[in-house]
């Protein structure tokens, strides 16, 4: 059984559809009902940091190593860790049109979120923009591990900083505060687990495709 | 010899091959003069905080066009004369504090072209100046870094700017506010997290820069 960990991740994320519809929520003014976004925004946002932390750690090791299959696991991190990026972003304009009133409000944490995306698409328009394999791979883990730390930056560093509409980030309170009798947490911490994991399958998936792809050609 | 020597050596090598041929240093102040001369054709009069977010938009991509140029006259034969003689760090130790140089001279010609022709609406002005040079300073800490990575994709232009523009707007996001804070005239301590920031994303930068630069160098 060693593919317990794909299970869990479909049974987890199928418990959080559903316990996450059901389940009972605070009744707070303005994000009413909308609080149940919660379930599927976070989660994005903690697969997309994980897949991210995964790409620069293998950029690291094959900096030492030399050997491609760190690489190429850097980089189909990456690959997935966008479209985690790219569901958080869309989750997040849903929920902001409903509570903010606008899909894209000048807000810091949207505009980092966005910018950080558009750094790593930059990575890969910097592997696309070299031929040679091992420079390649090279150059790719130089500029990943230096656009980490920027990442950090322009997602957890400057929201809390300025002005932010954003719950947890210029002085507004996380949801932590509002969540008393920890039903919120029962769905929530499940439901990230889940959505981490599925995320680490499809890596795998696409790294497996990778690989057989150079072996083929 | 030591990196601190092998550092001042290289410094003093790209000073000196600049003062003879002043091809880059003339070529960016006209740079920034012409474009605050366009700026100035187009907008007539600006208020405030337009003042100051172009101030740092032109100041932005004469950086760019100046910081890209760091590595391109070093042929491959240079570097390889380089690596028997030079540690990687000391080179590119060289080149941010040369960077540095060049981008504090620029900013500082162009923050004098700039107020003459575009008035000067600050109110705190050494607050003002301490935010040019800190900016100088992070431009090039970062730009040096990312010309690196481009020279090794072939001089590309287009990937310098695709490249360097996410990493720097966190830094330019604070800069604008550090300086308006220096136009608005608040009280200095309200600026402090602000500078610090700047000098924690600088040591950040120049020492990811340390760590990252030989293996690029290498390749």
């Amino acid at each position: 059984m060693k593919h317990w960990w794909k299970a869990l991740s479909v049974l987890l994320i199928l418990y959080s559809l559903i316990a996450g519809l059901l389940g009972s929520v605070p009744a707070l003014p303005i994000v009413n009902e909308t609080i149940r976004l919660l379930y599927y925004h976070l989660p994005m946002w903690f697969a997309m940091f994980t897949l991210y932390l995964i790409s620069v750690i293998y950029s690291i090791r094959y900096l030492n190593s030399g050997k491609l299959e760190h690489d190429h696991i850097a980089v189909e991190s990456v690959n997935v860790g966008i479209i985690f990026c790219g569901l958080g972003l869309a989750t997040g304009m849903l929920w902001a049109n409903f509570t903010w009133g606008d899909p894209w409000p000048n807000d810091a944490k949207v505009n980092g979120s966005a910018i950080a995306t558009l750094m790593y698409l930059a990575y890969l328009v910097l592997r696309n923009a070299l031929e040679e394999e091992q420079k390649r791979a090279k150059i790719g883990a130089i500029y990943n591990i230096f656009a980490f730390p920027v990442m950090i930056v322009l997602m957890y560093i400057l929201p809390k900083m300025t002005d932010s509409l954003h719950p947890g980030s210029g002085g507004n309170s996380g949801f932590g505060e509002f969540d008393l009798n920890n039903s919120m947490k029962l769905v929530l911490y499940p439901a990230s687990l889940g959505w981490i994991l599925m995320g680490l399958w499809l890596t795998q998936i696409r790294y497996r495709i990778r690989r057989l792809s150079q072996r083929l050609f | 010899m030591s990196t601190w020597q092998q550092v001042k050596h290289l410094l003093l090598k790209d000073m000196i091959l600049e003062w003879r041929s002043k091809y880059a240093i003339n070529g960016i102040l006209l740079y920034v003069v012409s474009t605050i001369f366009v700026c100035y054709q187009a907008f007539q009069s600006i208020d405030p905080t337009t003042w100051n977010v172009l101030f740092w938009i032109i100041l932005l991509f004469a950086s760019i066009n100046a910081i890209s140029k760091s590595f391109v006259q070093e042929g491959a034969a240079r570097q390889l004369y380089y690596y028997s003689m030079v540690s990687a760090k000391a080179v590119i130790l060289s080149k941010i504090l040369y960077n540095s140089l060049l981008m504090i001279l620029l900013t500082a010609l162009a923050l004098v072209v700039y107020t003459v022709i575009f008035g000067n609406p600050l109110v705190d002005f050494p607050l003002y100046i301490v935010a040019v040079f800190l900016g100088s300073i992070s431009f090039a800490s970062v730009f040096t870094m990312v010309s690196g990575i481009s020279v090794k994709a072939g001089h590309n232009m287009t990937l310098m700017s695709v490249l360097s523009f996410p990493i720097v707007i966190p830094l330019l996001i604070i800069l604008i506010e550090l300086s308006n804070n220096a136009i608005n005239g608040l009280p200095r301590a309200d600026s402090y997290p602000e500078i610090l920031v700047l000098v924690a994303i600088n040591i950040i930068a120049v020492a990811v820069s340390l760590l990252l630069f030989p293996y690029l160098w290498r390749e």
